[in-house]
Order: C-alpha cells, then structure tokens, then sequence
C-alpha cells in the first residue's frame, strides 16, 4: 500500500528526473555522497564541476550503467532504480558518452538505423527493412541533422573525431526522446561543429529537457536556463546561469577566481 | 538515393534500362558464388562418389556446423566451442529416437517425427548453452563453451543407457521418401547441397536484418546497445538459438552421411578442428567457413598420400594441416576471405583508376 501511495506521490511531483538520496561507491571510493536532485520536464540544466566531481558518475546513476549503491532513482515519477538500461530508454531516456560509445564496424547510416530500431518494435526481426520503411526516413533526418550525409555509408571506425562526435548526438536523439543527458558533446568539436551543436540543442522540442556536462562555458550557459554545481561527489550550489557566474565560491573553486 | 531520384526523373525507357544495368551489377558482384553455385548444382555430372561424398559432402556438412560458429564469433563477437556439440546433440538424437542398430536403446521413430525433435533438443540445447555464456566475453565465453563441449563428449562415453558409450550407434539409415533413397550418392549430395545453401543465404540475409546488424552492434559494443535500447543478453541467447538450429541441421546431415556416431564425433580434437575451419576459412563473411572446410577436408584426404608421395612419413599429415592454419593466420588473421577482400579491392581500386 505505502509503495503505491509513494509512487503517487512521486508521480504528482511532476519531475523528469528525481533522485533522492543517491550514493555511488566504488570500492572505498565514494564518486557520489548522497545525491538529491530534481529536473522539470522540457528543462534543461548545466552539470559543473572539476574533474572527478562525479558529473558522469550521476549520469550513469540515472542511466543505469553503473546503478547507485543507495537511493532511488525516478523517470517522470516511475521508480527505475533497478532497471536496466535499456529498459529505461525505451521510456523516453536517452544518453551521449563523453568518449564516443560507437558501432566501429558498422557504417554512418547503420548505427543511425540500431538507435532508430532500438526504440522501436521488431527489435528482434529477422526480415530485412524496407527502404521505404517510414525509419529509413527517420535515419535519414537524424543523419542530415549532424551533417553527415557525405560519410554516411563510411564505417565509422573511419571517421574523424569531430564527425563521431556528432554521430554521438545523433544516437542520442533517435525515436521520441522525452529527456537526454550529454556528457562533453563538445568536447573535440571545432568552433564551426560547436556552433551547429548549439543551434541543435537550442532547436531541440520545448518539451525535451536535458543534462549538459560541459567544459566550455560559451557553450553550457547559452544552453541551460538552470545549473548545479558539483565537488566530491555532492552537489554544493544550484541556481540560474547568471547567478552560478557571479558567486564568489564557484569562482574560487571552478572558474579559478577572478573569471567574470 | 541519388540513384532513385535519377529513376524517377528520366524517360520510362532509360529507366527500364537502368534496371536492366542494375540486374547486371548484382550479378557480376555476385559473380563467383552464382557460378560456384552453377558448379555445385553439376558437380555429380562430373565427380565419383568418392568426391560426393568424402570431399563435397563432408565440406558443405563442416561448413554448416562451422557456419553457426562463424555467425556468432563473426556478427557476435562470441566465440562459442560448443556448435559441434550442438550438432552432436542432433545426432545422437536422430540415433535415439529414429531407426539404428540397436532396437534395444533407439525408438525407431519414423524420420519426420526424429528429426524435428532432435533439431528441437538440439536448439534447446545451443540455446541453453547461450543462456549460460552469454553474460560472458572473450576468453570466459570460449572457455564455458568448451567445457560443455568436454562434458557431452564424457557424457556420451560414460552413459550406456542412452547414448551406449565407448561404441555409440552404427547403422543409422538416410530417409527413404518420394521413392529417393536420400542415403544414395546423389540424392544425399543434393540434399546437403539444399541444407548448405539455404544456411549459407539464410545467414546471409539475416546479417543485415534488424536482428543481424544487432548483433553486430553487440559486437560492436554492448555497452551502447543498452544505452539505445537493445537488450543485450536477450540478442545474444537468441543468436545462439539461431545457430544452433543451423548446427542442428548440419549434425542430422552428419549422421545421415556417415551412418553412425559415437563420443568421438564429438570429442575435444573435433571441437578444435572446427574452430580452425572458421578461423581459416575467416569470420568475416558466410562463405567462410565452407573454404575453410574445403581446405580442411582436402588436407585430410589427401595430405597423407601426398606425404608419402614425398618420401615422408604419411602419419605427419597433422602437421601439414597445422602448419597449413598457421601459415594462413600469420598472413590474414581474417582467413581466406580476408586475403580475398584485400585482393579484390585491391584489383577494384586499379579498375577505378585505368576507367578515369
């Protein structure tokens, strides 16, 4: 009875993501120390911190590829904690991997197709798909959004690192997304490359909200309305852009002090 | 795309013939396996029995059971010792539940009962075999697999009252319908023919079906396929189960061939030479494991005579055939299919540069 009126409870909440009370060890490592934290739907929010503040640790927590060793997990009001991945990502979760997680021996377009097919049915058919199937439609977009249409029947073990990068995103935003994490999409991405992934997370659905870890702060704040610091494995600040900008703690401890 | 929108602006005619010209492209890129298929179909027009059966028969029944090994080593990344003993299981199950020399352990089952059953215990077998190996990789997965493959083979030596030990079973009959003896020469060499060919297209085809390029996503990296939805464990015991039915196929052709079986159709050196036909033959593509098999069943044949020919001693034939693998994987650890991917695409990019 409690967990149904819990579930209730929570599902009333209204939150994208909602972790209460999450820790991750790993052996006597603690990468994550009793983790709360909340996200709207449609928002999209900024993850800061120094290396080793345990940003991807939180991902892979709400991801279920390292699951929390205490806490719950939710995904718009459900408990997923102990789901697997894959389960969570047919419900609308989608991630990218801050080093490129990619089929090396498949071409541009079939890693494109396996995210498309992954969150759709006949995952397990073994009739061919049709090029007038309406996903050979879908792949085709999502190939046109990264602009890799010229690489797209390369494997992409051949690609160049800015070109997986973005092949990164485009995994990211196959079927229907209803929240995505980024881990570092910039990272390695040129100046031009940065600037269309800009103008892809700005053009992304209202009702898609994410999480961004990122280095770059021309890129993070120009796409976030909210941010939470991070040091040690816990959360220390959250706030609007400006305001994580202007605090003196976060400039003396990320920023480096003296950084307007 | 280009290509369809160029069809779908010019005249009728021109399309008609740009059809015609793609009829032509498939074929001249399918040039040797339509020909080698054309070469198999009237090889009895030309070969003894002795070529029938000891060299083509056991090639293409080699090539199946390794075809399964290939499928899930090359599109799955899992290499799996136990496809001979998946094979093994289908045998000694057409042995049980059919017709053989022993009325006292078989069930004399007519053939259209036998073997479906025995393909389905073999499957469930190869299958369960999945379930076990399949939250498993790299060494872990090989060493799983060979130790079910070593503890059939004990099975079978030791377990007189189904599988009759030391001496196994004798006299298995091929089927007789349709008024075909399918245990007479030709019939029989069609008839693996048939199973050959529909396992090699069959794997063909499924490699680039959803499931197929799944699995090869699993390969790939399974970490990511769960991070875009795939369950992991679940493709891969489903790509053991397909295997198995191929190996499955393959162990019933085996017994109908041979007429008998015993421990050590399936014992550890079988497992291993196995391994070696898929490796040789390379896991990059289907028809690998029937040139590895060919390889293997003509060094097998004729490697003692030639040894002899020679003035060697003609039992150093295993010798040749290991010096034979380890020639072929110093030079192209992805097989004969490798050497022949690097040459052709070799003779391709010479071809695109004399054309322009």
């Amino acid at each position: 009875m409690s967990s149904i009126a819990e579930r209730l409870a929570a599902a009333g909440t209204g939150n994208a993501i909602e972790l209460r009370g999450v820790s991750r060890l790993f052996g006597a490592l603690r990468a994550l120390t009793d983790i709360t934290l909340s996200v709207r739907p449609g928002e999209r929010r900024a993850v800061l911190g120094s290396n080793g503040a345990g940003k991807t640790t939180l991902l892979n927590c709400v991801t279920g590829d390292f699951p929390p060793t205490s806490g719950t997990v939710r995904f718009f009001g459900e408990d997923v904690t102990v789901l697997p991945p894959h389960e969570r990502i047919r419900r609308g979760l989608r991630r990218t991997y801050q080093i490129s997680l990619l089929f090396q021996r498949l071409t541009v377009r079939d890693n494109v197709y396996l995210a498309c097919r992954g969150v759709s049915r006949s995952r397990f058919s073994l009739v061919r798909t049709r090029a007038s199937d309406p996903i050979m439609q879908s792949v085709a977009e999502l190939v046109a959004l990264v602009h890799l249409e010229d690489v797209a029947d390369r494997l992409v073990g051949e690609l160049a690192h800015g070109q997986q990068r973005q092949l990164e995103i485009a995994l990211a935003l196959a079927g229907a997304p209803r929240f995505i994490l980024f881990d570092e999409p910039a990272a390695g991405l040129s100046p031009n490359e940065r600037r269309d992934l800009v103008a892809i997370l700005t053009a992304l659905p209202a009702h898609i909200g994410y999480i961004i870890i990122e280095h770059d702060m021309d890129v993070a704040l120009r796409v976030v309305e909210s941010v939470t610091m991070m040091h040690n494995g816990r959360i220390f600040k959250e706030g609007a852009p400006a305001e994580i900008e202007a605090d003196p703690e976060v400039q003396e401890l990320y920023l480096g002090g003296g950084h307007g | 795309m280009a290509l369809a929108e160029t069809t779908r602006q010019a005249p009728l005619g021109v399309g008609e013939a740009q059809r015609g010209g793609e009829f032509g492209r498939w074929v001249s890129r399918h040039a040797a396996i339509l020909l080698l298929g054309v070469f198999m179909v009237i090889f009895p027009a030309i070969a003894n029995d002795f070529f029938l059966r000891q060299i083509a028969g056991w090639t293409m029944i080699l090539g199946m059971i390794a075809l399964s090994l290939m499928f899930l080593g090359g599109y799955g990344g899992m290499v799996s010792l136990a496809q001979m003993t998946v094979a093994g299981v289908a045998g000694y199950m057409i042995a049980v539940l059919g017709v053989s020399s022993l009325p006292k352990v078989s069930f004399f089952w007519p053939w259209w009962v036998a073997a479906p059953l025995a393909i389905a215990i073999a499957v469930a077998f190869g299958t369960l075999a999945g379930a076990l190996s399949a939250r498993t990789e790299g060494i872990y997965t090989i060493m799983i697999t060979l130790a079910l493959a070593t503890s059939f083979f004990y099975l079978t030596l030791q377990n007189w009252p189904i599988f009759n030990g030391f001496n196994g079973f004798t006299t298995i009959p091929a089927p007789h319908f349709f008024g075909v003896h399918w245990g007479d020469p030709v019939p029989l060499y069609y008839m693996i023919l048939f199973f050959a060919a529909l396992s090699y297209a069959a794997v063909l085809y499924v490699s680039r079906s959803p499931f197929g390029l799944a699995l090869q996503g699993v390969r790939d990296n399974p970490r990511r396929m769960e991070a875009i939805g795939y369950n992991v464990t679940a493709h891969r015991i489903a790509a053991y189960a397909f295997a198995a039915f191929i190996a499955a196929i393959g162990g019933i052709l085996l017994v109908w061939q041979n007429n008998q079986i015993s421990p050590f159709s399936v014992d550890v050196g079988v497992v291993i030479n196995l391994l070696i036909i898929a490796v040789v033959g390379g896991l990059g593509h289907p028809i690998g494991p029937f040139i590895g098999a060919f390889i293997y069943v003509i060094l097998r044949t004729f490697a003692l005579d030639a040894l002899v020919a020679v003035g060697l001693d003609g039992r150093r034939f295993q010798t040749l055939i290991g010096l034979g693998f380890l020639i072929i994987v110093l030079f192209s650890p992805d097989g004969v299919v490798g050497l022949w991917r690097r040459w052709a695409s070799r003779v391709g990019a010479s071809d695109g540069r004399s054309g322009r």
